[in-house]
C-alpha cells in the first residue's frame, strides 16, 4: 500500500469524523452516578471470586471427565473449536 | 496532569472513599475526554466514565502505588470503551450509522471541509463503523486523534509494533470497503 493512499484515507477519516474537542467536559457532575453504581454493585469480595473460581473449575473437571469417558469425542471438540 | 501524593494513592489503595473521590475529581475530565475520543458519543462517554471509575474502585487493592494513576485509569477506560463497542456491534449488527446525527452530536475541534462531498464522508463513516473494535480503537486514536503510538499502546496494553500493525490493517480494511462502495481513496 502506498504512503499516498494511507494519507488520503487518513484525510478522509478526519473529514468524516472530525477530531474531538480536547476541552470537552461531561454535561453533569458524574460523582453521584458513581456513588449510586458503587451502592448497587459493591466491589467484588474474595468470597465472590472464590465462587467464580469454583464454578470454572467444576466446568473444567466435568469436561475432563467427559473427555476421558468418551475419548472419541475429542477430535470432534477440537474440530469445532 | 500532576500526579497525586503518595499518601492519597496509598489511602485510595486501602479503599478510602474520600481519597477515591479526590482522584475522581482530578481525573474525571481526562478519562471522559479519552473515552469520548473512542466512542464519539457524549452520552455513552458519560456512562462509560461512571463504569470506568466503578471498575477503578473495584480494583483499588490491585493498584500499585509506585505506578502513575493516569495511565492506569486510561487503560481501564479503554477496556470499558472496547467492551461497549463490542456490545454495540453485536446489538446493531452492521447497520449503517446515522452519520449526520453522529457528527452533529460530537464536539469537534475542526469544521468539515465543504470540498469533500457529504456522500463520501457518509460512506467513509459507515466503513469506519464496520471496522472490528480492536482495529477501530487503534485507528481512531492514531489516525483521527493523532495520539502517539506509545500512548495508544499503553492504553490498549499492547506493544507499539502491534499498534502499528492494527493501524495498517485498519487502513487496508477501510480502503477495501471504500473501493467496494465505489470510492477510490
Amino acid at each position: 500500500m502506498k504512503k499516498q493512499d494511507e494519507n488520503r484515507i487518513k484525510q478522509l477519516l478526519r473529514q468524516s469524523l472530525p477530531p474531538i474537542d480536547p476541552a470537552s467536559v461531561p454535561s453533569r457532575d458524574l460523582w453521584p452516578a458513581v456513588l449510586r453504581r458503587l451502592d448497587a454493585h459493591p466491589a467484588a469480595t474474595a468470597a465472590g471470586l472464590l465462587r467464580h473460581n469454583w464454578f470454572d473449575w467444576a466446568l473444567l473437571a466435568g469436561l475432563v471427565v467427559f473427555a476421558l469417558s468418551f475419548p472419541a469425542t475429542i477430535p470432534v471438540f477440537l474440530y469445532y473449536l | 496532569m500532576p500526579e497525586q501524593s503518595d499518601s492519597l494513592l496509598d489511602r485510595f489503595r486501602q479503599g478510602d472513599l474520600d481519597a477515591f473521590e479526590s482522584l475522581f475529581r482530578v481525573h474525571q475530565r481526562s478519562v471522559y475526554g479519552w473515552i469520548l475520543r473512542i466512542v464519539r458519543d457524549p452520552a455513552a462517554a458519560e456512562d462509560l466514565t461512571v463504569e470506568t471509575f466503578w471498575r477503578i474502585h473495584r480494583a483499588h487493592d490491585r493498584f500499585e502505588s509506585a505506578r502513575l494513576f493516569e495511565p492506569w485509569a486510561r487503560r481501564i477506560a479503554t477496556r470499558a470503551a472496547l467492551d461497549w463497542l463490542r456490545a454495540r456491534r453485536l446489538e446493531s449488527g452492521l447497520a449503517a450509522p446515522n452519520f449526520d446525527q453522529d457528527v452533529a452530536d460530537v464536539p469537534s475541534k475542526s469544521a468539515l471541509d465543504p470540498g469533500v462531498a457529504a456522500e463520501i464522508r457518509s460512506k467513509t463513516a459507515q466503513a469506519f463503523a464496520r471496522l472490528p473494535p480492536g482495529l477501530r480503537i487503534a485507528a481512531v486514536l492514531s489516525l483521527i486523534e493523532e495520539q502517539p503510538h506509545r500512548e495508544v499502546a499503553a492504553a490498549l496494553g499492547i506493544s507499539v509494533g502491534a499498534v502499528k500493525l492494527r493501524v495498517f490493517r485498519a487502513i487496508r480494511f477501510l480502503r477495501k470497503d471504500l473501493l467496494d462502495q465505489g470510492i477510490t481513496p
